[in-house]
């Protein structure tokens, strides 16, 4: 909550005497954009205040509560606070105490999130404070308590926090309906959104009132000043920039006289496998033993409370973090961001920037660091975008089936309800302002009984109607199992890392799990794990030892080269923004005098070995490479259209009998391997690129390809999560046995042989065309490069496919490659009677 | 003996097809707690079933055990899938082999239950006994794990040390275990088995040591 500011304020102040003396007190003044808030919510409006990170938004925030509270607190719940992560409310709360107490004000401030205690949040309901700091699944469950209305009856405020960030996931849509519960319980109360800077503030504006009915209101939009213009540099080092990889080791030693140089580092980079590896790198160089901590997801929560404690005791002089850090309040005083890698997108380079230095006036200092040759162009173009203050944040989610479904049932456990009436109530929330009426009864005919056309689960009814028409849940013990399962985050089914003495080693036995617990890792890529095999995982190389119940069992290894995760690359691909500014840069070499002389030097090299593609034409490229067979495009599409693609090919590659293997996929390029000899076949006119890369893929192959693919079945299991049609695995509850869970990949092939229009399927099948598999962007691509595909033989990798080459492609392919591999392992002694008894 | 892509296997000298574990009605199981799995898994196994009669014509069809979920899911049949199962019997001699979900199976299935069958010198039965031989069985649900080039592939599959069989499981929501997993522990001499891992067009034969465990 920095409000120091040189700001010169000239409105008459609606402040109070005691809180003008407050700001007085503290060399502080009130800056316009608080006193606008401040003014737009004591007429009753609501308002939506979007200023840069530093811009003391939480305070402009909270003064109308303040003040209110000033006068009326201990009349129950004043304000409602809204933020979209757990550790933000703690230490919004723990920041709230010092201008209350400051100001000699009697307001209770209490939290309320997954970890507060039962009996507290019992208490919290018959007791309730001034201020409630809490989430969006946490309001979710208080409005499925049936007796709600006199709890929330006095509520004024609503502060909602990260807006830009809640609009863009589930979370946010679970808000929507949440916020419209809300308008009907507390009628009286105002929205007060905060929001970063973002691409559209008006569809913003919109998202934060009711909609339906009510003809499209908008909050009063509020802007802070803009800050000072960052100072953004990218690193020029005189080590070599690799061609490939996401590690950035090459830099390791810049990055440590940056940390050096500095009072506190924040090192951001894309994954927790780059977190690592910069992590252990960094303290490989530590001559002078700086405290460098590392805070990503995977981690152990009591770990990261450490390094965050750490971190505003000024104890800590960098720490590699992972967007865990991005949101939120500032742990430190930061003066220095490195970006290692790919900045991904303009916003999220600006966000991330806007990390040090929260104050307005000084220019926040960043520095990005490419980890290879094609970072190079896309932090260069992100570097000229952030100083143009482009954005290209995501737009709100838009009506979500599977959050609906939740809410519905949400909707059961607070009493009976009427359809009619809820489904009024629901089109007021933004995301849900253009559901039809049909789809309404959909979703509730899915809660009820699952919604299955050709058989009914009527006797068994989630939802049945009474007397009175209103529709009532059928058995408490159903509400039980809705609080069990609320909310929109569907982790990966993620297992304990747990270490094991050295004693045990190879000799592992069922029972033993004395070992420390240090964190948690993707199932997947346990999965792909043999025992003996070597990770880098919580800043030690460790060797996998085995599973045992829900843990991973490992031990330290002394491995100097680990097997290292990789986890998919980056989280988020690159902006359409920004690649089109990355594919231009490459296409004109006028602009290559912005980039160091190695990248000049490595797209030259590709110039003279194969090709460099024109800006309206896309390369392909195909070589041998050890026994296997590549092809390699260049689209410049973002990794997700990229991994749609790299299915689809490899269908169509499939049918022509080239058997590929697998792909992948990252931001610029797509690799496709397999057993055949492609070069030869685009060579004898088998295999012809024009109709490989046809926009007819987008028909019956994509159709034909998402019955089977991994990437819908994992859609899907979340789809159902959310829905309510499986259960949760919590930690220590999980289902003993083969016999009681089903797995969703099985629920998922028999629904869709047998209902494919079923309402779930529709909701996987949305969230995967939007999200996942970027049809939309997918079919830009094609259409752009029809006629315009430049294709190169080679006898070897080309410089340009060296990074894709490196990534590792983690969606299996189904088919004859399969088959061809469980061939190979076949014994060689195979009787071809198959004779077993 | 041939097995099939779908784990069921044809036995031409007693034109008999077996199948384990199939099921039924696994879907609808916990609906009465409000869990609604679609209700589709004994069509589904059902129609997998009628592609294999059509294939090998069998005089025979035994199911090895667990045909059904649990002691209720014969009520919970829909009609049509209840037809399609009494059908069965019309057109062959039916043998439903008790398992451990189904200990007792009412009459209006049609067909003969039974809780063990014997095929010549080959006892077939539900749940493998220990030191058994020349016996087929179900129960264990078995599948094997393989690494090849890198990629791990996780199949159903038959398991055999060659005196005694044990079948995949049939059903289509009916999960798997893993045969190097303590369940398999002492039902192979010597460690030393075959696995004949369900492909997508073909059956691998695969040998214990090439298998992975957990």
């Amino acid at each position: 909550m920095n409000t120091e500011s040189r700001d010169t304020f000239n409105a008459a102040a609606p402040l109070p005497l005691r809180f003008s003396e407050w700001f007085a007190g503290r060399g502080w003044q009130a800056r316009p954009h608080q006193l606008e808030m401040l003014r737009t919510a004591q007429a009753g409006r609501s308002a939506l205040l979007i200023a840069p990170t530093g811009g003391g938004k939480t305070l402009a925030g909270f003064l109308p509560s303040l003040i209110d509270l000033a006068e009326t607190a201990g009349n129950g719940l004043n304000t409602l606070y809204i933020s979209p992560l757990k550790a933000l409310a703690v230490d919004i709360a723990r920041n709230l105490d010092a201008p209350i107490s400051e100001l000699g004000l009697d307001i209770n401030v209490e939290t309320r999130t997954g970890d507060t205690p039962a009996g507290r949040r019992r208490r919290q309901l018959s007791n309730p404070p001034d201020i409630l700091i809490t989430t969006p699944e946490q309001i979710a469950l208080m409005i499925a308590y049936g007796d709600m209305d006199r709890f929330f009856a006095g509520l004024k405020y609503i502060i909602i926090d990260e807006l830009h960030a809640l609009v863009a996931n589930k979370r946010g849509v679970l808000l929507s309906l949440g916020l419209a519960r809300l308008a009907r319980l507390a009628p009286g109360a105002c929205r007060l959104g905060l929001s970063a800077t973002v691409a559209a503030p008006e569809t913003l504006s919109e998202w934060l009132m009711p909609q339906a009915g009510q003809g499209g209101q908008k909050a009063e939009l509020i802007f802070g000043a803009a800050g000072a213009e960052p100072d953004i540099s990218i690193l020029k080092s005189d080590e070599r920039i690799p061609w490939s990889g996401h590690s950035a080791r090459y830099a390791m030693s810049d990055i440590y006289k940056a940390i050096s140089a500095s009072k506190l580092t924040l090192v951001f980079v894309n994954t927790r496998s780059q977190a690592e590896i910069v992590f252990q790198e960094l303290w490989a160089d530590n001559e002078e033993n700086l405290p460098i901590a590392l805070h990503h997801g995977s981690l152990d929560v009591s770990q990261r409370r450490k390094v965050e404690a750490a971190m505003a005791g000024g104890k800590l002089r960098a720490v590699v973090c992972t967007s865990t850090l991005d949101l939120g309040i500032d742990w430190g005083d930061v003066d220095l961001v490195v970006n290692v890698g790919a900045p991904k997108g303009s916003s999220r380079i600006l966000q991330r920037i806007g990390r040090a230095n929260h104050r307005l006036d000084d220019p926040s200092r960043a520095l990005m660091v490419p980890a290879n040759r094609f970072e190079v162009l896309e932090c260069e173009a992100a570097r000229s975008a952030a100083k143009a203050g482009d954005q290209d944040s995501e737009p709100p989610l838009e009506l979500k089936r599977d959050v609906l479904a939740q809410h519905i049932l949400g909707t059961a456990c607070a009493g009976p309800f009427a359809p009619d009436d809820l489904y009024r109530e629901v089109t007021a929330a933004w995301p849900y302002r253009h559901l039809s009426r049909t789809s309404f009864d959909a979703a509730i005919d899915f809660v009820s009984t699952g919604g299955y056309a050709l058989r009914s689960y009527d006797q068994y009814a989630k939802l049945k109607p009474d007397s009175g028409g209103l529709l009532r849940l059928a058995h408490p013990r159903m509400a039980q199992a809705y609080r069990m399962n609320v909310g929109t985050i569907v982790e990966a089914e993620m297992l304990k890392v747990r270490m094991i003495s050295d004693r045990r080693r190879g000799g592992r036995r069922a029972g033993a799990r004395s070992g420390k617990v240090l964190g948690e890792i993707e199932e997947w890529f346990i999965d792909q794990l043999v025992q003996g095999d070597t990770f880098i995982f919580a800043g030690q190389v460790l060797r996998f030892e085995g599973l045992e119940e829900h843990s991973a069992l490992v031990s330290r290894a002394p491995a100097s080269e680990p097997r290292i995760p990789s986890y998919q690359g980056g989280k988020f691909p690159l902006s359409t923004y920004l690649a089109s500014r990355v594919r231009a840069m490459l296409a004109d070499p006028k602009s290559w005098h912005l980039l160091p002389d190695q990248v000049r030097d490595w797209l030259s090299i590709q110039r003279w070995k194969s090709v460099l593609p024109e800006a309206d034409q896309m390369l392909i490229e195909t070589f041998p490479r050890a026994n296997k067979h590549y092809l390699v495009c260049y689209p410049f599409a973002g990794r997700l259209a990229h991994q749609t693609l790299g299915m689809l090919l490899t269908r169509r590659l499939e049918r022509i009998g080239a058997r590929p293997l697998g792909f992948v996929a990252n931001d610029y390029a797509l690799s496709v391997w397999g057993l055949g000899d492609l070069s030869a076949g685009i060579r004898t006119g088998r295999l012809d690129l024009a109709a490989l890369y046809d926009e007819d893929m987008l028909g019956d192959d994509l159709d034909a390809w998402l019955i089977e693919s991994s990437l819908m079945k994992r859609t899907f299991r979340a789809c159902a999560i959310i829905a309510g049609l499986i259960e949760r695995r919590w930690p220590g509850k999980e289902k003993s046995g083969r016999q009681m869970t089903v797995s969703s990949d099985l629920i998922y092939d028999v629904l869709r042989s047998h209902e494919p229009e079923h309402y779930l399927l529709k909701a996987a099948w949305d969230d995967a065309a939007a999200g996942l598999i970027d049809v939309h962007r997918l079919a830009e691509l094609l259409e752009r490069i029809k006629g315009r595909i430049v294709h190169k033989a080679l006898d070897e990798v080309s410089p340009l496919a060296v990074p894709v080459m490196l990534e590792i492609g983690r969606e299996p392919i189904y088919g004859d490659a399969d088959d061809a591999l469980l061939a190979e392992a076949a014994d060689q002694l195979i009787d071809e009677a198959m004779r077993m008894l | 003996m041939i097995p099939d892509l779908t784990g069921a296997l044809f036995v031409p000298d007693y034109s008999a097809v077996l199948v384990a574990d199939l099921h039924f009605e696994k879907g609808s199981s916990r609906a009465h707690r409000g869990v609604h799995l679609p209700p589709y898994d004994t069509r589904s196994s059902l129609a997998a079933l009628k592609t294999v009669l059509a294939t090998y014509k069998p005089d025979r069809l035994i199911s090895l055990g667990d045909s059904f979920h649990d002691q209720r899911a014969p009520d919970r049949l829909a009609a049509d899938d209840l037809a399609a199962i009494r059908r069965l019997s019309d057109e062959m001699d039916v043998t439903w082999i008790t398992g451990n979900h189904d200990p007792a199976l009412p009459q209006t299935l049609g067909g003969a239950v039974m809780d063990e069958v014997a095929l010549g010198a080959v006892t077939l039965r539900h749940i493998p006994q220990p030191c058994a031989q020349d016996e087929i069985a179900g129960h264990l649900h078995p599948t094997g794990i393989v690494i090849q080039r890198g990629r791990r592939l996780r199949r159903k599959c038959f398991a055999s040390d060659g005196t005694r069989l044990i079948m995949p499981a049939f059903g289509a929501y009916t999960g798997g275990l893993n045969v190097k997993s303590a369940a398999f522990g002492g039902l192979f001499a010597a460690a030393k088995f075959s696995v004949w891992m369900l492909g997508r067009k073909a059956i691998h034969k695969v040998g214990s040591r090439s298998l992975l465990g957990e």
